[in-house]
């Protein structure tokens, strides 16, 4: 399950989709919207995907788990539209044979959903003021245009 | 030919539209597009270094050459997640 979607999320979309006979373990990631940034009061997060691309790419960071850890049991799913505090953003879930593999990869998966898959997010302060929140430079690994020419 | 160019994020909210249908010459690269919206936007330039671009929902670069119907989108830096 590679997903983005307006619903409510809990967790069990993913945790479902991966589970299995084989599995020894289900690492399961939920990402939450948190009260504040840096201090400043937070009302809530609206996020902005490009649907078709974002899936793509999900299945592609699989497809690196896949490679790297042998472990073929992987599902994402993110929110889009207004969310509010404590509402789940993203959930990430990975079954594998032996914890290690699982955590690890889960771990991987999430870092690079961050990289890569085409999600945006503004924070609404609770102050009424709104905006595109800009991320760390280290994520900027893609290969984007102002590493051409 | 015609492509269509998506615009998310904060480009959405610069142009103020969310996508469009741009006719352009044989032989256009993406460059071909952002100079075009460079007339419209010129503070685009500054986000050069961060932004990236994708034809057909893969990462593309600049020189890449586009064909009828592509899809183009402009990828501001992405944020999703969450800042665990």
């Amino acid at each position: 399950m590679f997903k983005i979607t307006t619903e409510v999320i809990t967790g069990a979309e993913v945790r479902e989709a991966v589970e299995g006979p084989d599995a020894g373990a289900v690492v399961l990631f939920l990402g939450t919207v948190r009260n504040n940034t840096d201090g400043r009061a937070v009302k809530g997060l609206e996020y902005e995907a490009y649907p078709p691309m974002a899936e793509k790419k999900m299945a592609e960071i699989a497809q690196e788990v896949s490679e790297k850890w042998g472990v073929d049991r992987v599902a994402m799913i993110h929110r889009v539209g207004k969310l509010e505090i404590g509402e789940v953003s993203v959930a990430v879930a990975v079954a594998s044979p032996h914890r290690k593999d699982g955590f690890e990869a889960c771990k991987y998966a999430m870092d690079r959903l961050k990289q890569i898959v085409p999600i945006w997010k503004r924070e609404v302060w609770a102050d009424g003021e709104a905006e595109w929140v800009k991320p760390d430079a280290v994520f900027f690994d893609a290969p984007g245009m102002g590493k051409t020419d | 030919m015609n492509v269509t160019v998506k615009y998310f994020a904060v480009c959405h909210e610069m142009l103020d539209r969310s996508e469009e249908e741009m006719e352009l010459p044989e032989g256009a690269t993406l460059k071909t597009i952002l100079k075009r919206l460079e007339e419209e936007w010129p503070e685009i330039a500054e986000f050069y270094e961060v932004m990236q671009m994708s034809v057909n929902w893969e990462y593309a670069t600049e020189n890449t050459e586009l064909a009828e119907g592509d899809e183009v989108a402009l990828i501001p830096p992405v944020t999703g997640g969450c800042d665990v």
